[in-house]
């Protein structure tokens, strides 16, 4: 990494550049201007191509700037970072903004400025922590199969043996999967009269079964979905880890006789705990996110008894129309997804650095 | 080194077996939707449900053109439409996102910036965010600009939400070529323009086709942005075939079995071709090995 430019390169002599930092700057002023007054003079349908086009030149001298002093880093980045910007950086500054005001996307009332208002409204209501818990609740469940059933998915695929590379297409299968299949396959299972749970549950019971009726029944539906779907990642990661375990480690183990516990317990584990981390970390972080198999499979129901805090973001935003309040509300959702994005990377550097 | 008995690290056909079982109860759910997509109306919804059929094609047919009522006249159903969509919008996102991602994650890896991992963080946490978080303004702005419901707007859209990705995967493709080739390059006077094209871009090929398809899986499936953002026009699969659980077709198990099919197929050859870059596609490329 530390070798990427050589240092004693013969040089050819560079052309003086001749297009100076005041004509780039000029060149992006005068797009502006023409920008503002080509979208309020001209008709909308030619303003936009001739905004376009300004942009466009401004762009090009900036990149012939760059080109000509061999900056070829920001040259490089700087289209990516633009397109992030104008619709992830721009929108989440709005929405930042909005979150400051009151307003609502169904009323043609102007916003109104509130301060604080909405994030201390929506930290005091206790619908909010009740969806708060729902969605802890879910995603401790949801983390932990998943980590034990990847887990021991991994411990049967830890070998080499026939066949291995297609039966490992199976399993690996449900996590490319859309989530809006996944809700619409176990909607199917878990219908009451022909779904194949209730099928299933009649052989014993004699009743049908109708697991989505109850809140329990409901989160434990959208709990074995959301794990079936993402146990095979865990598995993924695990045996990467797996497969770093030097093998002399266990011809050493075999020679001294350790006991299958221990020889884990010594050797794998440690050679897989980073992973097992790094793992637990980025499924805490996708599950905090849960809606698409929520929404398809229970809707939140039965009453709001599955309805995560996503979901409710969602509804604050689309159904009740309260639009600065949601954007308080995703806004704590993204600083807490910040935080865990921050400690997985600090993570996935320090193996990096180990390895 | 000596021969051994049994070598470390390798099970026999008996771990085939177990394995075999296992994975078979794991595939379980989709194998059965696969299934009922080729029976009958009647067949799909026996009790008990029925594991020999005579095989349907009715389903397929059903999913483009059906009739609502028994003895009318089969409407078209848009499908054929819907699936156009998701296969153009995707495409075009995805080679928008692999071009301007490939130059920018090749910034990153050669050319860093000062401050490039803070730009690394931004652009890794805008694709870990909940979409919920940025969906309001995106829907405000595209209702006042009239991107709403069309093709460039979606597209534009997804291509951003396959930029962080992108890079990042690229990233890690490019961080993985020993420097010494390009240094010899560099070195016999090639030009930083040839490098890349003719040193680095060759080297990482088998990347970008997996980034691509990556890219590919993730629109194909993608929900909530489509559903707020296409109109009847651009509509996309995934949203057709929730409007339609929720709505028209009742309990015709065998026809939402044969959308789902026709829109898992990709899914299930994609990861059979990608099997060796899963690991760093589903991780954003973060972990490689």
């Amino acid at each position: 990494m530390s070798t990427l430019v050589s240092p004693a390169l013969p040089q050819a002599p560079r052309p003086a550049p001749r297009i100076a930092l005041w004509m780039v700057l000029g060149a992006i002023l005068g797009a502006l201007v023409v920008m503002v007054g080509a979208l309020f003079l001209l008709p909308p349908a030619v303003g936009w191509w001739v905004a376009l086009a300004g942009c466009a030149g401004a762009a090009i001298l900036a990149v012939a700037y760059a080109w000509e002093r061999h900056n070829y880093g920001p040259l490089l980045v700087a289209p990516a970072l633009a397109l992030l910007f104008l619709l992830n950086i721009f929108p989440l500054m709005w929405s930042f903004g909005l979150s400051f005001f009151a307003f609502r996307a169904n009323r043609l009332a102007p916003p109104r400025f509130v301060g604080l208002e909405n994030y201390v409204g929506v930290l005091s209501d206790p619908v909010v922590w009740e969806r708060l818990q729902t969605t802890a609740l879910a995603v401790v469940l949801t983390v932990s199969l998943q980590m034990v059933v990847g887990f021991l998915l991994a411990l049967l695929f830890e070998k080499q043996f026939p066949g291995r590379r297609y039966l490992l297409i199976l399993v690996l299968t449900p996590m490319m999967l859309s989530f809006v299949a996944v809700g619409a396959f176990f909607r199917y299972y878990y219908e009451p009269t022909f779904g194949l749970l209730s099928q299933f549950v009649r052989i014993f019971t004699g009743q049908p079964f109708i697991l989505l009726d109850t809140p329990a029944g409901a989160m434990a539906g959208i709990i074995f979905a959301d794990a079936w779907m993402w146990s095979p990642f865990v598995m993924l990661l695990v045996l990467a880890g797996l497969v770093s375990v030097p093998k002399y480690l266990y011809e050493a183990a075999e020679i001294d006789r350790a006991s299958w516990w221990r020889r884990f317990r010594t050797i794998t584990f440690p050679y897989i705990r980073g992973l097992l981390l790094l793992a637990l970390l980025f499924r805490t972080i996708e599950a905090f996110k849960l809606f698409d198999v929520v929404f398809l499979l229970t809707e939140g129901g039965p009453g709001t008894s599955t309805e995560t805090i996503a979901v409710y973001v969602y509804r604050l935003a689309f159904q009740y129309f309260r639009t600065s309040q949601s954007a308080a509300l995703a806004y704590i959702i993204l600083f807490i997804v910040i935080v865990l994005t921050n400690l997985y990377l600090y993570f996935v550097n320090r193996r990096a650095r180990e390895a | 080194m000596a021969a051994q008995r049994r070598p470390i690290g390798e099970a026999g056909w008996g771990r085939t077996l177990g394995a075999g079982i296992v994975a078979f109860v794991y595939f379980f759910p989709v194998l059965w939707i696969i299934l009922t997509a080729f029976k009958t109306y009647s067949d799909a919804l026996a009790i008990p449900p029925v594991w020999l059929f005579t095989p349907t094609l009715e389903n397929f047919v059903q999913v483009f053109s059906r009739s609502y009522s028994a003895g009318a006249e089969a409407v078209a159903t848009g499908f054929d439409r819907f699936f156009f969509n998701s296969i153009f919008i995707a495409g075009s996102s995805v080679l928008i996102a692999l071009v301007v991602g490939t130059l920018a994650a090749y910034g990153f890896s050669r050319f860093p910036l000062r401050g490039n991992d803070t730009y690394l963080f931004i652009i890794l946490t805008t694709r870990m965010m909940p979409a919920i978080v940025v969906i309001i303004p995106i829907f405000l702005m595209f209702q006042i600009t009239g991107l709403a419901g069309t093709y460039l707007g979606i597209i534009l859209l997804y291509a951003v939400f396959n930029l962080p990705f992108t890079i990042w995967m690229m990233k890690s493709f490019f961080d993985e070529l020993s420097p010494d080739v390009e240094d010899a390059a560099r070195m016999d006077g090639s030009s930083e323009v040839r490098l890349f094209f003719k040193i680095c871009l060759p080297q990482v090929v088998a990347g970008i086709a997996a980034t691509a398809v990556f890219g590919l899986i993730l629109t194909w499936n993608e929900f909530l942005f489509a559903l707020l953002l296409t109109g009847v026009e651009t509509r996309t699969i995934p949203v057709a075939m929730a409007q339609t659980i929720g709505g028209d077709i009742g309990v015709r198990w065998g026809l939402l079995a044969a959308i789902e099919t026709l829109f898992l197929i990709p899914v299930i050859v994609v990861v059979f071709v990608l099997q060796n870059h899963l690991l760093r596609g589903v991780t954003f490329g973060t972990i490689k090995r």
